[in-house]
């Protein structure tokens, strides 16, 4: 037993390592977005504003952007397909990235996503190893959860970037809620590396918990782009009513991608998850039925789980709804990953109930 | 979102008239409409004209509130007043998982309390409020699908619509000129579409196809199957009852109403509805952690017992652990407390037993430091030779701090167990009818045994030690045998397997309605001035549909295969067979 012992302990003291050596390869990699900004800034093309104001009488001439395919597997010509954008909403195009189109920038960027494919890799290991020290799921106290769901929200957007997905953008502000999450982790959080009670036992920990982080990891995506849309929707409102936005807001917004296509891109990644999270609430259910006798009993976790459900169901029928599509479902969006932060964070911290284990 | 006139307002005019039929019904999303401003009309005179006006006024106004509460603004309203509404619950303490924080919360807050009170805040999730929110919203989602389903059904039996006059005004767009006939190519685009599990139909000179219909099932199911867990879970409510039983190692239990000590259930349980089981324990064991940070975390709880079913039941062994209950029939039994229950032998005078028993803790910390109450209710008679009953407050720490004096246990295992016990004697005033705590004593009517010296009796126990009462009181043994008592918990909720069903038919229609899209297509072919057939293909579907230009392309692909662009040198390519690369 004792060098059974000694070797988790090693391995905890491994994973500490781990996990502070990836705070300082992400510090690193923010750094690099942050170089990719800067420079990318340099580049002055304003093609919102031209799509918006100077081009109207051309975008008549010409309103379809032609999508030329490739030949893929099949052998078969492809009749050019034209594309329209849905009636009504803007027809903008999306900025080049953060670099701007800027060489350098577009350098430190890849710089960045490298640097963040290290420190993803790192951190992995240091989940990895929390978990054999353990000899269970990683994610058994809220210092655990918080360092798989850093890990995952990673591996969410680098699984996008290698789906070839236009998501580099995110880099930056996905590298910044990292080093916040993992620092309040473990200086915050930080707990022991050590067995769990009773109520713990049992295989739904990893079915239950596990479609929660991922769930928590793409909520987030998705209300990173929520957020941007709402800046790039009312950043291209101002251009269309002929404002003028100021220097700064202009240099960013216009190498972010269009708002109609921020937008689809939350839903896209709100609506694919959204299924999950009924999953992990269903899952928990089964799971409470057999720990504590009852599969629904308004727990403080449970009921969050529940609002959460429901404001995230507010959401998707908000974007059907006439007069609720486009910024106030996108409210209700932002109101939703609210309510999982809080479910996160504000119920152990501040309400307690049956999902307090290890302290908070 | 959809084509359909819920969105017309925002559009540029003349852009969907266009679409006509062909953009109507992609989804079945209810349309909305104006409402009138009176619904009775004109009156005629007289009472019957009053009467009829006063009906038409009636059932213009109900159906009115009938199209707002199912409309989607009033279901959205009504969702985000259900997320609402849920919150207090979780922040206010409430009577139904834990009263005795509720009386807490009502002794600090004087004012507020009434008030919380008198606005169900204490019981939110069975407040009639609450209920009205979600009872309402139901109401709103049934007269929502049903109208839709029947819709549905309609599409279903119906044929996709046909094309609209300018297909090149649609979201995807491909033409070409080829040398087959338009008849031939509205074949090969039939046969293309059927293969790719379109329904597809030839109407006038083009062909029009749907996909997707899973879309529109599985969000009908979706709903459906939240019907479902509501009356599964209303249901489990109503029929469910809970009863909590403290059982010391040895000792029984037989699942009738008088055994437990606490049971609760809903309005419509009948005691009948009570599974015939008995069971025994024969051991608990709890194992905590030895070193470590966490050092006196519990890492293993389990019970074992025997049970059987019915009077006359075969006796079976079993575990029960924290996750994993004991099924019989309908109920469960569940382990959810546990604690140590010292054997305690009390003597009179003469020495005569008067009481042995394991007598059960409550523990007050993780480290199960206990307290408890010994009552010797008869058989004891002080000095005088007159019946009295004895009492005695107990502390108990499974781990005592050796040196320390305090009775704060150490370590939740029995490494140094130490009983801590005071005595009195005098009418307990179990027979008075009011209720009583079985772990404290109600001391009105008893006095505490003091030393010659007047100070209060009181002694720290070893297992095997004896506290001695003053003037040949009698005595009382701190038994070498301390048992472990559990807690159970017998649950009875039918529904459970219909409120599983529903929420996994909810996760199956959800992936339908939203992975799928539903999307139309149509394929044109006309002769042109010169002679050649100008195919034309376009698609519709919802906003979101990124793969539809793609899905297009592919099928334009496969048509242009068939039916391929004409050349000038090559007037005549036979339609089939063609290669190209």
């Amino acid at each position: 037993m004792n060098i059974a012992a000694a070797t988790n302990e090693h391995l905890a003291n491994v994973s500490n390592t781990l996990i502070y050596s990836s705070m300082a390869v992400y510090t690193l990699a923010f750094l690099a977005y942050i170089a990719e900004w800067t420079f990318g800034s340099r580049s002055k093309i304003g093609r919102t504003a031209a799509a918006l104001t100077g081009a109207e009488a051309k975008k008549a001439a010409a309103p379809a952007v032609t999508v030329q395919k490739a030949g893929t597997t099949t052998v078969l010509e492809r009749p050019k397909v034209v594309v329209r954008a849905a009636s009504g909403s803007r027809d903008v195009p999306d900025g080049p990235g953060a670099h701007g189109g800027d060489e350098q920038g577009d350098l430190y960027g890849r710089i960045a996503v490298s640097l963040t494919v290290l420190a993803f890799l790192v951190e992995l290991s240091g989940v990895l190893a929390r978990a054999a020290s353990v000899e269970r799921a990683p994610w058994g106290n809220m210092y655990e959860f918080n360092i798989t769901f850093s890990t995952v929200a990673v591996g969410v957007y680098l699984t996008l970037l290698l789906l070839k997905k236009n998501v580099r953008w995110l880099g930056l502000f996905l590298v910044t809620t990292v080093l916040l999450d993992l620092g309040i982790a473990v200086t915050v959080l930080y707990t022991a590396s050590d067995q769990l009670v009773p109520a713990l036992h049992s295989y739904w920990l990893y079915i239950h918990v596990s479609t929660a982080i991922i769930c928590g990891a793409v909520f987030y995506v998705g209300a990173v782009g929520t957020l941007l849309y709402l800046f790039k929707d009312s950043y291209e409102s101002k251009l269309a009513d002929g404002g003028k936005p100021g220097a700064f807001a202009t240099s960013v917004m216009e190498r972010l991608p269009a708002s109609a296509n921020l937008d689809k891109f939350s839903y896209r990644v709100n609506a694919a998850v959204f299924p999950l999270w009924t999953f992990t609430i269903i899952a928990g259910s089964i799971w409470a039925e057999s720990a504590w006798g009852r599969y629904w009993g308004w727990d403080p976790k449970e009921t969050w789980a529940f609002i959460t459900w429901v404001a995230y169901a507010c959401y998707l029928h908000a974007r059907a709804t006439a007069g609720w599509k486009g910024r106030k479902a996108a409210y209700l969006a932002l109101i939703a990953f609210g309510c999982w932060i809080f479910n996160y964070y504000g119920v152990n911290i501040f309400v307690g109930g049956k999902h307090s284990y290890a302290g908070v | 979102m959809s084509k359909t006139s819920t969105e017309a307002p925002e559009n540029p005019a003349g852009e969907d008239q266009d679409l006509g039929a062909a953009g109507s019904q992609l989804s079945t999303a209810p349309v909305e409409t104006a409402m009138p401003g009176s619904f009775g009309g004109n009156r005629a005179p007289g009472l019957t004209g009053w009467l009829a006006w006063t009906g038409r006024e009636a059932l213009g106004w109900a159906r009115w509130m009938w199209r707002q509460l199912t409309s989607m603004r009033v279901a959205l309203m009504l969702l985000f007043l259900l997320s609402l509404g849920a919150v207090p619950g979780s922040l206010i303490p409430q009577s139904g998982t834990d009263a005795l924080k509720v009386s807490e919360f009502q002794d600090a807050h004087k004012t507020l309390g009434p008030i919380y009170q008198k606005l169900g805040l204490f019981h939110v999730y069975g407040s009639a409020w609450f209920g009205a929110i979600y009872v309402l919203l139901f109401v709103s989602l049934i007269g929502c699908i049903i109208p839709r389903t029947w819709q549905f059904v309609g599409q279903l039996r119906g044929r996709p619509p046909g094309a609209p006059k300018r297909l090149n005004r649609l979201p995807a767009y491909a033409t070409w000129r080829t040398a087959a006939a338009p008849d031939e190519v509205r074949e090969v685009a039939l046969q293309v579409l059927k293969k790719r599990r379109f329904r597809a139909h030839v109407a006038g000179d083009a062909v029009a196809a749907e996909k997707g219909y899973l879309r529109e099932t599985g969000n009908l199911l979706f709903h459906l199957a939240l019907i479902v867990m509501l009356i599964a879970f209303a249901w489990g409510q109503l029929f469910k009852s809970e009863g909590d039983k403290l059982i010391v190692e040895g000792d029984g239990f037989s699942n009738t109403l008088t055994q437990y000590d606490d049971f609760k259930s809903g309005n419509l349980f009948s005691d009948d509805d009570l599974v015939p089981f008995s069971f025994n324990l024969k051991n608990f064991v709890g194992t905590y952690q030895r070193t470590g940070p966490n050092r006196g975390t519990p890492s293993t709880f389990q019970a074992d017992i025997t049970y059987s079913l019915g009077a006359y039941g075969k006796s079976q062994k079993h575990t029960i652990k924290v996750n994993e209950p004991l099924e019989i029939g309908d109920s469960k039994v569940y382990l959810v407390s546990h604690g140590y229950a010292p054997v305690v032998t009390v003597r009179d005078g003469k020495g005569n037993v008067v009481f042995h028993q394991a007598v059960p803790m409550l523990p007050i910390d993780s480290n199960i430091t206990s307290q408890g109450a010994i009552k010797v209710l008869d058989g004891y008679k002080n000095t005088q030779g007159v019946a009295e009953q004895l009492g005695f407050a107990a502390l108990f720490v499974p781990t005592y701090a050796k040196g320390s004096g305090t009775m704060f246990s150490q370590y939740p295992g029995l490494d140094y167990p130490v009983l801590n016990v005071t005595g009195y004697h005098g009418d307990l005033g179990v027979n008075s009818g009011i209720p009583q705590n079985v772990y404290q004593l109600d001391t009105k009517n008893l006095k505490q045994f003091k030393t010659a010296k007047g100070a209060i009796l009181k002694a720290q126990l070893l297992p095997g030690e004896t506290m001695t009462l003053p003037n040949g009181a009698g005595s009382i043994t701190f038994d070498k045998q301390i048992k472990e008592w559990a807690g159970f918990q017998v649950v009875q909720q039918p529904g459970t397997t219909w409120a599983l069903a529903g929420a996994l038919t909810a996760i199956l229609g959800l992936a339908g309605s939203l992975f799928i899209q539903r999307r139309r297509v149509w394929v044109r072919a006309t002769t042109g001035d010169d002679g050649a057939t100008v195919v034309e293909m376009a698609g519709l579907g919802r906003s979101e549909s990124a793969k539809l230009p793609e899905e297009l392309g592919d099928l334009a692909a496969f048509v242009h295969d068939r039916a391929p662009t004409k050349t000038d040198d090559e007037p005549s390519v036979p339609p089939e067979g063609a290669e190209q690369q």
